[in-house]
């Protein structure tokens, strides 16, 4: 390759051998996967919405810098800036754009603050749920005698009814916490505990199954033949090869935490009132929807994009990194 | 077949037990006190005398199993009491007093027995969520069996599309959603599901047609989306199958081939999700009920988790796992009965 010129008539006997176009640029495999992704229409408008939210509840607090948990009597009630657009006589006021509560916090401010809460519970939920997943699948794939009653633990976890307990849960373990680590600490720590505990199973089942494949492959067996220990064998060959299972399933757990996080709340067992979620946004709000429908709808918007666009986006990246989906 | 359902009917008691032992605990770790709604002028020593009376100075252990001789053996003497007095089909028999002076599963709230409110409440939930299930699943076979067959089209498209939205709104927001819409601006249903409500005519009955018109529209919607995407992707495995050219180049007829052939070899996975799907229903049912204001179980767990009543919660709790693991099993003696291919044993 170096010193094609002097090769060159060396070359030409072999015709066949030769290439008839130039050599294309070595292409890495995640240049592959971004170039499939693309092709999802739906997952690359469901990702690039995810960073807006992302961006807009880290960043929009800078910039609408007021306090979500600022009381303005004066200001109560107020309509979103919109509604004057067919009602003149809706109290609005570019003060509260997006209107103010009944005791007047400002709901833009209190709408960012919610995201930060529930996108907070969501990635730490799922991440706790993710790690317990891989950790137990592994183990149960990896290590044959442990196959055995791991599989049974998880099967004994799908057959409990996740809600009633999370309601069980969370209403009996509230004082303790509380009184620990503070309100809004103490919930965090029980909620995304919970929901961690309770969402791990699938994850768990599809690892394992991955595992048990690869593990029968040659490249692990000429890892443990140089005398590899499990851990080296799990870290280096095993566990880079399930990390596109393991992100499918990272979207999935995503979308079921913030759900699963704004239903608690919906139903009152949630985040203490004065710590806004999106579910504790929409469910107070649910007694006066008929006077303004917007309290009720634009948390509930909220929430449902993001779990629409982290859905599509799950979709996107099934196909992508999916080597026999990919390139078709 | 009946060897294998035998073995699972038998696999279930430990892991029941199992599930029975977590939420007992869970309960027991808990710290709220049944006491906390007396007056505190009551004196302390008659506090534990009332704690005493309800069963809780005993050890753990004790509590637990007598929890358990109450819910498996004297709850079922209660039924067959039940079965040969005031039944019409064992009424016949002579009456029997089997639970006669026995101790029952009682309510802290209501000091009445658990199982009568249980069943009181049952006709509720059972008629709103299994409505909702049964018009959920009538929507989504058509719409799985039309969008396989035109894959890609723009029917199909927009079914993917709409069952992503069922998947992604949760209950909490399409139930407020529709009656925002219905009930507020155009006042076509009433929010509040009245379950006083007697049918007795014509007119009542489009009474009770109405009220339940929405809670079974939110609930449907999730049964939709997830049953046609099924419903979807089960035809397409079995379209371009071998026997399906085998069947065109017969000459039979399309509809037949595809309501027939296909319809019939693709229907074997989706009957089991669907009985998969019928306790995580009664677990969504929980939100559905509260928002609409249905008292059935849902809301009567809610109402007994909030008064700390333990045996309420222990009890409804343990009837959703007993409902999980039942249709668990039901999903897969149905799978080994329909597809032939299928062998457990």
């Amino acid at each position: 390759m170096t010193d094609q010129t002097a090769q060159a008539p060396e070359v030409e006997l072999y015709g066949a051998l030769k290439d008839k176009e130039p050599p294309k640029e070595p292409r890495s495999q995640w240049r592959d996967v971004w170039d499939q992704f693309r092709k999802h229409k739906g997952a690359l408008i469901g990702g690039g919405f995810l960073l807006f939210i992302t961006l807009a509840i880290l960043i929009g607090p800078l910039i609408w810098t007021v306090d979500a948990k600022q009381l303005d009597i004066r200001n109560k009630d107020m309509r979103p800036i919109y509604t004057a657009l067919w009602d003149s006589t809706a109290r609005v006021s570019w003060v509260k754009p997006l209107g103010s509560d009944n005791l007047g916090r400002d709901i833009l401010a209190t709408l960012l603050a919610g995201g930060r809460a529930s996108m907070a519970v969501g990635w730490t939920a799922m991440l706790l749920a993710l790690s317990i997943g891989t950790a137990i699948g592994v183990c149960a794939g990896y290590f044959r005698r442990l196959d055995g009653p791991l599989m049974r633990f998880t099967d004994l976890f799908l057959s409990l009814p996740i809600l009633p307990l999370l309601l069980v849960a969370v209403t009996l373990f509230r004082q303790p916490l509380r009184a620990n680590f503070g309100p809004e600490t103490g919930m965090f720590i029980l909620i995304v505990g919970v929901i961690g505990i309770t969402s791990w199973m699938q994850t768990a089942r599809i690892v394992r199954g991955e595992i048990l494949a690869l593990k029968e492959r040659e490249f692990i067996l000429a890892a443990r033949s140089i005398g590899t220990t499990p851990a080296k064998i799990i870290r280096r060959h095993l566990l880079p090869n399930v990390i596109s299972p393991i992100m499918v399933s990272a979207t999935l757990g995503l979308a079921t935490a913030i759900i699963t996080e704004s239903a608690l709340s919906f139903l009152g067992v949630g985040f203490p009132s004065d710590f806004p979620t999106w579910g504790k946004l929409l469910s107070d709000a649910v007694p006066r929807m008929e006077d303004f429908p917007e309290r009720v709808m634009l948390p509930g918007i909220l929430i449902s994009l993001t779990v629409l666009s982290v859905n599509y986006l799950g979709d996107g990246l099934r196909d992508a990194l999916d080597p026999r989906i990919r390139g078709r | 077949m009946l060897t294998y359902t035998i073995r699972r009917l038998v696999l279930s008691i430990p892991t029941l037990l199992f599930i029975s032992i977590v939420i007992f605990l869970l309960l027991q770790l808990a710290p709220g006190d049944p006491m906390a709604q007396v007056p505190l002028t009551v004196p302390p020593e008659v506090k534990q005398k009332m704690r005493e009376a309800l069963g809780l100075g005993q050890p753990i252990h004790v509590q637990y199993w007598k929890w358990l001789v109450q819910f498996f053996w004297i709850e079922p003497q209660v039924l067959v009491d039940w079965a040969t007095r005031d039944s019409w089909l064992f009424g016949w028999l002579p009456d029997t007093t089997l639970s006669e002076g026995k101790l029952r599963v009682i309510s802290w709230q209501s000091r009445s027995p658990v199982m009568d409110i249980v069943v009181q409440r049952m006709p509720q939930t059972l008629w709103v969520v299994g409505m909702s299930y049964i018009v959920g699943i009538l929507i989504a076979l058509p719409i799985g069996i039309y969008s396989a067959y035109k894959q890609y089209s723009l029917f199909d498209q927009a079914g993917t599309f709409v069952s992503m939205i069922g998947f992604s709104i949760p209950p909490f927001f399409s139930g407020v959603l529709v009656i925002v819409i219905f009930s507020v601006n155009l006042g076509w249903f009433p929010s509040i599901y009245d379950t006083t409500h007697v049918v007795t005519d014509w007119a009542s009955f489009k009474i009770q047609l109405n009220q339940m018109i929405l809670p079974v529209m939110v609930l449907a919607l999730q049964t939709t989306a997830q049953i046609s995407r099924f419903m979807r992707s089960s035809m397409l495995d079995n379209l371009n199958q071998d026997y399906v050219r085998t069947a065109r180049a017969k000459g039979l007829k399309e509809s037949v081939v595809v309501l027939v052939h296909v319809l019939r070899n693709s229907m074997i996975p989706i009957i089991t999700v669907i009985a998969l799907g019928v306790p995580s229903v009664f677990g969504g049912a929980i939100i559905t009920e509260t928002l609409f204001k249905v008292n059935g179980i849902g809301q009567l767990l809610l109402t007994a988790l909030f008064a700390n009543d333990l045996p309420m919660v222990m009890t409804l709790t343990f009837i959703f796992a007993v409902l999980i693991v039942l249709f668990n099993l039901i999903a897969d003696v149905l799978y080994g009965v329909l597809d032939p291919r299928i062998r457990y044993d």
